[in-house]
């Protein structure tokens, strides 16, 4: 196992240079003088150079690549256009706003997706499967924005049951609690969809297996029979697919946040696309492209350490 | 000589008699249908002009004269909605076509010559996977500006890896199959051997792909407009126009609503299409059914 973790932990290596070397390629791809871009028009040629100089664009290409991924490496992901702060503290300082409500749809969507996935894949082919079936690929059709505008007019302004802005900074647990519920659900139920599905198709393949069949045979109660002998096993590739959301999540989460209004790394970014802060969306970017390798890195992890025939490939 | 052995690809034929027995799939193909005819005919079909403003009808709610009611600018709802229908389909369209040209290209060309080029190839996969499609989408869209071949080309690159993959596959195993080297004994150069011997054994695959990334597609185009990095106003698009509406949500409902309606109808037909045809294909899922 740890000759496996090892061997994985390097494979990531490469990727997150080669990673670095596409944002860096991405950001001089930007027409034009990215000073004149960043100052507008009216700058004059001192603010222009002067400009140059602190993004390091007067020095030849290879060194200010060597600067690049030797600030990102050590965790200096530059400071922001806009605001004078590092981009660590500026990503930081929201991260906890988007972290709870990235958990809570997680959460919503485990708690609801395991269980019908489960009950649809038995019920394979009768009506409620069916149904099933088809929610979950309206599901997974709603771009989040979309979905998010739809709660938002239902629930937040014909019924009022919630507030119209996802954000309560101040106010007590259930007040937060109750302005992180539509944009929670919002993802919640997307994420529903897709465990549902994923759920189901592996459920269905388990099922089939030989050894639930013997089990079945020796009289395991039917109970035992669905949970220990088909979902345990069913789970190694539901974690997978999981995992691989992840970047999907994040898109959703960036359009949700913009959606209810609520501080997170969503407004950030569109923050910084209004402002034109290249250096902020250039951080952003690697941070968020990391996040998605470590989180492949541990699905793998987790992979290897629940099904002991990884190791040996 | 012919190049297609039955155990390998789902025969055209017998795709189209699973897929026809598919009652859900001929829901996906009509909605598709509609969607498109009211793409090919918009300007014939549509009662108003898309672009004519009048403030005599601002936000005016759907009536008889206007089905859908008006935007703050008195512009018809409904016209801008079919108009819009353009946009999505052709910018999903050529971007899904884009990405299949270069990533089943690449994933033959991986697979086939295997060493160092697969492991570049793949390499790039690993990269492009590693960004958040909305995000890798918002920030090329971001750095070359915001235009249609801009966007088209933003989402194309965020759907390369999926057809790298599926075309890398089944490249390994059917290099080794005795009808391409039958052909490698006959002469034929690599070219002629990926391009006639085992290109038309992945087709089918390519093709389920490519109706269900057509729907992420247009997915994300949507987004884009959304956050305001789509083809820019006034040319009516879906994402633009709830981007609109949403400034005016709390008294103008019908202005995000429809827009949203369509987004998910086309989505949900492409979506529905895309997975009877997976079914289709699939023999492991097909036999199940029967």
């Amino acid at each position: 196992m740890m000759q496996y973790a090892v061997k994985r932990l390097l494979l990531a290596i490469p990727t997150l240079l080669a990673m670095l070397t596409a944002v860096f390629i991405l950001v001089r791809l930007v027409p034009g003088d990215p000073a004149a871009v960043m100052l507008g028009d009216q700058a004059s040629a001192e603010a222009l150079n002067a400009m140059r100089q602190q993004l390091g664009l007067d020095q030849p290409t290879h060194v200010q690549y060597l600067n690049f991924l030797g600030d990102m490496l050590s965790g200096n992901f530059g400071i922001s256009m806009s605001s004078g702060q590092a981009v660590l503290h500026e990503v930081m300082l929201v991260l906890p706003w988007t972290i709870q409500l990235t958990f809570a749809s997680i959460l919503i969507g485990v708690v609801f997706g395991l269980p019908l996935g489960v009950w649809a894949a038995l019920r394979r082919n009768s009506w409620p499967d069916y149904l099933g079936r088809l929610l979950s690929l309206t599901g997974l059709s709603f771009p989040a924005f979309v979905s998010g505008i739809l709660m938002l007019l239902v629930f937040a302004i014909q019924l009022r049951w919630f507030p119209v802005i996802g954000s309560a900074i101040d106010g007590d647990w259930t007040t937060q609690l109750r302005s992180l519920a539509l944009p929670a659900f919002n993802l919640g139920l997307i994420m529903t969809a897709y465990v549902m599905r994923v759920t189901r198709s592996s459920m269905l393949s388990v099922m089939g297996e030989d050894y639930v069949r013997t089990a079945k045979a020796k009289g395991v109660r039917p109970m035992r029979l669905v949970l220990r002998h088909g979902l345990r096993n069913a789970l190694i590739p539901i974690v997978t697919v999981v995992g691989l959301y992840f970047g999907t999540l994040i898109g959703n989460s960036v359009l949700t946040e913009i959606v209810f209004n609520r501080p997170g790394l969503g407004k950030l970014i569109l923050g910084a696309l209004n402002t034109r802060d290249y250096t902020l969306l250039q951080g952003l970017m690697v941070v968020f492209a990391s996040c998605v390798i470590v989180v492949n890195l541990l699905t793998d992890l987790v992979y290897g350490l629940v099904d002991p025939r990884v190791k040996f490939k | 000589m012919s190049a297609i052995p039955a155990s390998v690809a789902a025969t055209p034929n017998a795709m189209w008699q699973a897929l026809s027995k598919n009652r859900l799939s001929w829901v996906g193909i009509g909605l598709l249908a509609f969607i498109v005819l009211a793409a090919v005919f918009a300007p014939w079909v549509s009662p108003h002009d898309p672009l004519q403003q009048n403030i005599a009808y601002r936000l005016e709610p759907p009536s008889a004269e206007f089905w859908l009611g008006t935007d703050s600018y008195g512009r018809d709802v409904l016209s801008r909605l079919i108009h819009g229908t353009r946009v999505s389909l052709m910018v999903g369209f050529v971007a899904v076509m884009i990405a299949m040209l270069i990533g089943s290209a690449l994933g033959i060309l991986a697979g086939y010559v295997g060493g160092i080029v697969d492991r570049l190839i793949m390499g790039l996969v690993d990269v492009l996977l590693s960004f958040p499609t909305l995000l890798l989408g918002l920030m090329v869209a971001a750095m070359l500006g915001a235009s249609l071949e801009n966007l088209i080309i933003a989402i194309a690159i965020t759907e390369i890896a999926p057809f790298v993959r599926v075309a890398r596959a089944p490249t390994i195993a059917l290099k080794q199959r005795d009808f391409v080297d039958a052909g490698r004994a006959l002469g034929y150069g690599p070219m002629r051997l990926m391009g006639v011997h085992i290109l038309p054994n992945m087709v089918s695959d390519v093709v389920v792909l490519a109706s269900l990334w057509m729907a992420s597609a247009i997915r994300t185009e949507a987004s884009l407009s959304f956050i305001g990095l789509g083809v820019p106003p006034p040319a009516p698009t879906w994402g633009s126009m709830i981007r609109e509406g949403f400034e005016n949500i709390l008294d103008a409902w019908w202005l995000t609503v429809f827009p949203s309606f369509a987004i998910l109808l086309t989505v949900f037909a492409l979506n529905l299409l895309g997975d009877a045809l997976r079914d289709a294909i699939d023999p492991k899922t097909r036999s199940e059914r029967s």
